[in-house]
């Protein structure tokens, strides 16, 4: 995927391989990608535009039935179509709660990523195996066992109860809060990872010109060090961004499934719906939108890049 | 020393100590270093890597804290200052320059942190690249400039806040010659012209020297020797400083007698010549005394009425001046050097037999 790379990254890559040599060494990720993702892409679009079968699957005749049923709804008793908006509010809720779970990922990821670039390189490599424990665990094992720390009876609320800072349990489990949590908890090192590697990369002797230069801490961080680590920063935010714009899991549990989001929409389809072509082309517009943010910081990145000449 | 007379004194640096680490690892950096350097002064610190030069620096930008001792700016203790709030810039010697801004706007940063009007900050910042000639590079970014170009960036930018004091840490060193010589005569008349402190770090003597209205000699975080040019490099003060200066002949000699009312005092080397040399030392004392080599005298045996006897062995031709190694009767080798104009001794061979001359007072006795 076109994720900007932090700059430098780029030039280092296949130097001073013929391309012959590089052709090889791609291979097999070529044929990964094509067998595992060209391929199901294809058939998704394909589905798509295909009439639903009565017990699932699809009949091999053109329409484009399943797009209009994103929009639309069919008249039971006129057989007109009529705009319906439920689906497209499925859309923006997702797109808040992952704005939401991304910018919050942000707000706890950029310090975390400071703390770790900032500590002596013997010790880096540990704080990011740390961070990266998370991901032994299973998902799912892992989304479970934070509805289960939420839950009315969970160890948070007995906690805040016993402390007698609440009378009544906080509602949480099955919320959109806990959605945005378990999408935090699911991604944020997807946000750390980036941002890190960027500061890592970061001059510290700037902070020390710039503080010399009459700036204080909060106009360094402004000034300073956010626009050069604004590439790592913009990889962490797509990074957690796209995956929890079609997220299945965190919704599914934790929302209780109330709230529908896009991921469960989609799964919704294949499932108990047993309308394939509307889940294909629901996923289909999810990945349009996915491609309009990337071609968007694609375009910026390539704009900064011009402009500061590199 | 009392802090009363340390005010009117543009900097003030009272037995500042500085140890980085601790326990087994600590290191000291600055060893009780007391210094004043008055305003509008060109004020060179020079010595060895690793001497604690840029310790200092970072000392007086507030980068650092001292682990004792006291540091003055006009007579009050800055200690608490952060580094923002400090009326001093620095010129880093990697430069530093803020690669996602253009040549402007790292002049202005440190303006704008000011609060400065736009107006009067683009007035500055013209003003102040005019200084450093960089015109027509204002919209540039450092990752497009040479190296000579980035340095006038970082000068101009820590210029351009009309700061009382501006530290520059080697700022040349990352140079060719050729735009380096021509940087010292710049930077002169730039502290000249702005009437700003330079407090000015380098190892490169040659640079201390030709631009330096005082210079402090530093070696292993202490100060050696604290003068003019001309005072250190005709009166080092101890072993250290003369063979740090420029080119010496160093020599372990036995001092014969006190004064004799010429100035000087007779002394003799380890292989038994006798030399008339400046400076002082208690009669019996062994010091060692350094001879310039451009202060000996050469020639054809038989061309100096006083010659010391000698062999030449080895001519070295440096384009302005000739360089002999000569060889005395006793086994003393001494260095000569003769500019190439005099034409003096220019027809030495190696293996010729040659004179020389020591005048009086030409070897300066140093404490070791
Ligand atoms: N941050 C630091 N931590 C530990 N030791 C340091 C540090 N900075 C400098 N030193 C040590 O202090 C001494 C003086 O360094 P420095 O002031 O950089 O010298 P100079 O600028 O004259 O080359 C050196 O021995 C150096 O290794
Ligand atoms: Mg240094």
């Amino acid at each position: 995927m076109a994720v900007p790379l932090p700059a430098g990254s780029q030039q280092e890559t296949a130097a001073g391989l013929s391309g012959r040599d590089r052709l090889l060494l791609l291979a097999p990720a070529l044929l990964m990608i094509t067998v595992f993702l060209i391929l199901p892409l294809g058939f998704i679009l394909v589905y798509s535009f295909l009439t639903k079968g009565t017990y699932g699957g699809v009949i091999w005749e053109f329409s484009t039935a399943a797009y209009e049923q994103f929009l639309f709804e069919r008249d039971l008793f006129t057989d007109e179509l009529v705009f319906h908006a439920s689906y497209l509010q499925i859309y923006g809720r997702s797109i808040v709660q992952a704005l939401v779970a991304t910018t919050a990922s942000l707000i706890i990821g950029f310090p975390t990523a400071y703390y770790i670039a900032t500590r002596p390189p013997s010790q880096r490599n540990m704080w990011v195996f740390l961070i990266t424990v998370p991901y032994w665990v299973n998902l799912l094992i892992r989304t479970v066992s934070m509805l289960f720390i939420v839950r009315d009876e969970g160890p948070l609320n007995t906690a805040l109860m016993a402390t007698g800072l609440i009378d009544q349990p906080i509602r949480i489990a099955y919320t959109d809060f806990a959605i945005g949590l378990g999408l935090v908890y699911s991604y944020l090192p997807f946000m750390v990872l980036p941002i890190y590697a960027a500061i890592e990369r970061f001059d510290f002797r700037l902070l020390e010109a710039g503080h010399d230069l009459y700036a204080d801490r909060w106009t360094i961080l402004r000034q300073i060090v956010i626009p050069l680590t604004r590439p790592g920063i913009v990889a962490g935010c797509l990074l957690v961004f796209i995956p929890s714009l079609g997220s299945f899991i965190a919704p599914d549990l934790l929302g209780g499934g109330k709230n529908l989001m896009i991921g469960n929409t989609i799964a919704l389809q294949f499932q108990s719906s047993r309308n394939w072509p509307f889940g294909s082309a629901a996923a289909i517009i999810l990945l349009t939108l996915v491609l309009i943010v990337l071609v968007i910081f694609a375009r910026r990145a390539q704009q900064a890049a011009v402009a500061s000449g590199r | 020393m009392t802090t009363q007379s340390l005010r009117g004194d543009a900097v003030g640096i009272e037995q500042v100590t500085k140890i980085y680490g601790e326990g087994a690892n600590a290191v000291a950096a600055l060893k009780g270093v007391s210094l004043t350097i008055g305003d509008n002064e060109f004020f060179t610190l020079l010595g060895p890597s690793g001497c604690g030069k840029t310790t200092l620096l970072r000392i007086l930008a507030g980068f650092e804290q001292v682990s004792a001792g006291k540091v003055f700016l006009f007579g009050e203790e800055i200690e608490q200052l952060p580094p923002n709030r400090r009326p001093i810039n620095t010129v880093f010697q990697h430069y530093a320059l803020f690669p996602h801004m253009t040549v402007e706007e790292n002049i202005a940063f440190g303006l704008k942190r000011l609060g400065r009007e736009p107006a009067e900050i683009r007035a500055r910042v013209g003003e102040v690249m005019e200084i450093v000639r960089l015109g027509g590079f204002a919209h540039r970014r450092p990752g497009q400039l040479s190296g000579g170009q980035q340095q006038r960036v970082a000068l101009a930018r820590a210029l351009a806040p009309q700061p009382k004091i501006l530290l520059l840490d080697e700022p040349l060193s990352a140079l060719d010659l050729k735009l380096r010589q021509q940087m010292r005569v710049e930077l002169k008349q730039i502290q000249e012209n702005t009437g700003i402190t330079f407090i000015f770090v380098t190892h490169d003597q040659e640079e201390a020297l030709a631009m330096s209205d005082r210079i402090a000699v530093m070696s292993q975080g202490e100060v050696q020797q604290l003068g003019t040019a001309q005072e250190i490099y005709e009166r080092p003060n101890n072993r250290f400083v003369a063979d740090f200066i420029g080119d010496a002949n160093i020599l372990a000699v036995t001092v014969l007698g006190d004064d004799d009312g010429s100035g000087y005092r007779r002394c003799r080397t380890a292989q038994g010549m006798e030399i008339l040399c400046a400076g002082s030392g208690a009669p019996g004392s062994t010091p060692h005394v350094s001879i310039r080599p451009e202060r000996i005298a050469i020639g054809a045996v038989g061309s100096m009425a006083d010659g010391i006897a000698c062999d030449v062995e080895r001519v070295v031709y440096l384009g302005t001046n000739r360089q002999f190694l000569v060889c005395l009767a006793d086994g003393l080798k001494l260095t000569v050097l003769v500019p190439n104009a005099l034409r003096a001794g220019s027809e030495l061979q190696p293996g010729d037999k040659a004179v020389i001359h020591v005048p009086p007072g030409t070897a300066q006795l140093l404490k070791d």
